[in-house]
């Protein structure tokens, strides 16, 4: 009978805080060093999820970013209780993360390019869009058109909000409704679109990007894979909504790897520039009144912006 | 029912419940035979060009009551070699892709458009995937948030989450009494939110689902009601009711300036949802966007008033003072206001009064079993013999 001793012998577990366990290859990596490596197994090249605030510093200038709108927070309109009423979900989630709600957005500058963007952040309720990640969408989409500058928008979402039942339906096409403004206008948006980005969010603004960028291996469909199966009885291909699948059947660009991501982003904006209407003609383009001269005009001014070469 | 009575939570599922499957009824008239019913002509029309045709989706012209309008809308079949043939509603990318192209003739030919919503979602499967479901989803939503033409949308049976949306971004949404329309279908959110899909009933309750309680969350402007029995019983009554509040929806939104009309439907979309907004510490910061309405809206729901009520000549419960008021105060710029006055239940002044028969809210409460007014019996009937 082995003797169970408190000492020596092989390792099982280590402690959470400083080694974590990589899903692709079962390296165990020491977490500052994955920190230094944007979250990318060194080992190979895994991509583990990025939170919002890290996303955000990867892609743009150092103290570059202003959010907006932070102290948006969800309402349960529904009263929706499954095993938890959903103000515990939310409260829970905010004491998990420290974040207010699943996105985040603002303005900021990729070497000095300007840009709005907004980053979703799947650790809150699995990025799952409710009102309040709709709201921070659209309002970046409406920023970005009233200033005339390109968005970019990152997606890392489970789909729509169950919480919040249609109204959180409503919010595709909420933001859609924005991103038909933007493109009407001539205002460029890409998209990009990170693990995972499934359901609703996919199926509106996440697939309407002017450019649709993936990184490596991140999971990417309409329907879960369990219920995709579970529907059709029948086996799911290889890497079913992987990427790498996405890119094959056409509706991602080009599949970027974390490290390549800022400067990639960088070199489609080179060909984005866009001037701010504001800086053009001098109206106030936050009153509403503003608002609307700039949408008409930016209907009415439609025409090809001439392309800075990078 | 005294305000704050305490309704009995399983009677309350099985009635909502009771509606569902009334929405998934496959004898439930779908698009192609309501138009039929409705139209003096119907063309189908065919094809997303460049894939194949959609059984799922069907779509063309027709001429209602003198009106010519472009048509799309979800197809189910009414017995199982059908079903399988329309892939029970179920629509792939090239359906979506079929609807976009028939959007784009509305747009086109200056028609306006009139969308049928009857599906569990869009497919699933590989193929499905393959072919950018998501993708066509997307778009379809974006083409109707800015087509240049009226668009009337009517959910007819079942609003399946993403797939139901990409049909249903009208100007105005109506819905048919017993339709359901949701994020997810109950059992979806079942087995993620309870981890067994044997909560089906709990999570159609928890999400709203019902015509009625769509219309309270303003997701919807209008619910129509259904003969008595439901509309598999009186496919051509319904039909004959649809198209009463169809055309006058269409004759509403007709002469409007298309700038108005596109400005409209974005401020109906733009204003879906509720929010507070805080400060860094967590403290209300200001004051609600539109005070108070999440908790208007929730005293309606909890009430199960909505739910239960039909709209169709099932007496309210004796109201707490503010319902009907609360429902059409609520002012929004959607066009449904100017469409339709007094929206909502007192919208149907040709509407025929019935009763609600006792047996479509099986397994409700005693109280929801209203004898019917003596006035009010038959009704439906005698609209059905025109």
């Amino acid at each position: 009978m082995p003797i169970k001793l408190p000492f020596g012998g092989r390792r099982q577990s280590y402690p959470t805080d400083l080694w974590t366990r990589c899903p692709g290859c079962q390296e165990m990596l020491y977490n500052k060093q994955l920190d230094k490596n944007q979250q990318v197994c060194p080992k190979c090249g895994h991509h583990f999820r990025l939170r919002a605030g890290a996303r955000l510093a990867l892609l743009l200038d150092r103290d570059s970013f202003h959010e907006r709108d932070p102290g948006l927070q969800s309402v349960d309109v529904l009263g929706f209780v499954d095993q938890k009423p959903y103000p515990e979900r939310l409260e829970a989630a905010r004491a998990a993360t420290g974040a207010r709600d699943a996105a985040v957005w603002g303005t900021g500058t990729i070497a000095g390019t300007q840009l709005v963007v907004c980053v979703m952040d799947f650790a809150f309720m699995g990025g799952s869009m409710g009102t309040v990640v709709g709201e921070k969408v659209t309002r970046a989409a409406e920023y970005a058109l009233q200033e005339r500058l390109p968005l970019v928008i990152v997606s890392a979402s489970g789909g729509a909000r169950m919480q919040e039942g249609t109204l959180a339906l409503m919010q595709l096409a909420k933001t859609v409704a924005a991103l038909a403004r933007l493109a009407d206008a001539g205002i460029p948006y890409i998209s990009v679109l990170t693990d995972p980005t499934t359901g609703g969010v996919f199926a509106s603004f996440a697939a309407l990007g002017d450019i649709n960028l993936a990184e490596p291996n991140s999971l990417i469909g309409f329907a879960g894979a369990r219920v995709a199966a579970g529907t059709i009885a029948e086996s799911l291909p290889e890497g079913f909504q992987r990427a790498e699948f996405l890119l094959e059947h056409g509706f991602v660009d080009q599949i970027v790897p974390r490290a390549a991501l800022r400067d990639t982003l960088l070199a489609l904006l080179r060909y984005m520039r866009v001037t701010p209407l504001s800086e053009r003609n001098g109206h106030d383009s936050a009153s509403p009144v503003g608002r609307s001269l700039a949408y008409l005009e930016s209907i009415a001014n439609r025409e090809p912006r001439e392309p800075v070469g990078g | 029912m005294q305000v704050g009575e305490v309704v009995d939570e399983q009677q309350l599922r099985d009635a909502v419940w009771a509606r569902v499957q009334m929405a998934r009824n496959v004898h439930r008239p779908h698009t192609l035979e309501l138009v039929r019913a409705m139209a003096t002509e119907v063309i189908e029309l065919h094809g997303d060009r460049l894939f194949r045709d959609d059984p799922a989706i069907a779509g063309g012209l027709c001429r209602i009551d003198g009106r010519r309008a472009v048509f799309v809308g979800h197809q189910k079949g009414a017995e199982t070699n059908e079903n399988i043939h329309r892939n029970f509603g179920m629509p792939h990318p090239e359906g979506y892709r079929k609807a976009i192209r028939l959007y784009r003739l509305a747009e086109k030919l200056q028609l306006p458009l009139v969308t049928f919503v009857d599906t569990p979602g869009a497919f699933p499967g590989p193929a499905s995937e393959e072919r950018g479901v998501a993708e066509a989803i997307a778009r379809s939503i974006e083409v109707m948030t800015t087509l240049r033409t009226p668009i009337v949308t009517v959910i007819t049976g079942e609003g399946g989450s993403g797939g139901a949306l990409a049909l249903a971004v009208g100007d105005v949404v109506m819905a048919l009494e017993n339709s359901i329309y949701s994020v997810i279908s109950p059992e979806g959110a079942a087995s993620i939110l309870w981890r067994s899909g044997e909560f089906a009933q709990n999570a159609a309750q928890a999400m709203r689902l019902t015509a009625n309680e769509q219309l309270a969350l303003g997701v919807i402007d209008e619910v129509v009601p259904e003969p008595a029995g439901g509309a598999h019983e009186h496919p051509d009554e319904t039909a004959r009711r649809l198209r009463a509040r169809i055309t006058s929806q269409l004759d509403a939104l007709a002469g409007r300036d298309r700038r108005v009309l596109l400005d409209a439907r974005y401020a109906r979309y733009r204003q879906m949802g509720e929010f507070t907004v805080v400060s860094e510490t967590g403290e209300p910061r200001a004051a609600p966007e539109r005070a108070g309405l999440a908790e208007r809206i929730r005293q309606l729901l909890d009430s199960g008033r909505a739910v239960l009520s039909g709209g169709d000549g099932a007496p309210l419960p004796p109201a707490t003072p503010d319902s009907e008021d609360e429902r059409h105060e609520r002012g929004r710029a959607g066009p449904g206001d100017h469409g339709a006055p007094g929206r909502g239940r007192a919208a149907h002044p040709d509407r025929p009064s019935h009763a609600q028969p006792a047996g479509r809210t099986r397994g409700a409460p005693g109280w929801l079993a209203h004898p019917p007014a003596p006035a009010d019996r038959g009704g439906g009937w005698r609209c059905r013999d025109e």
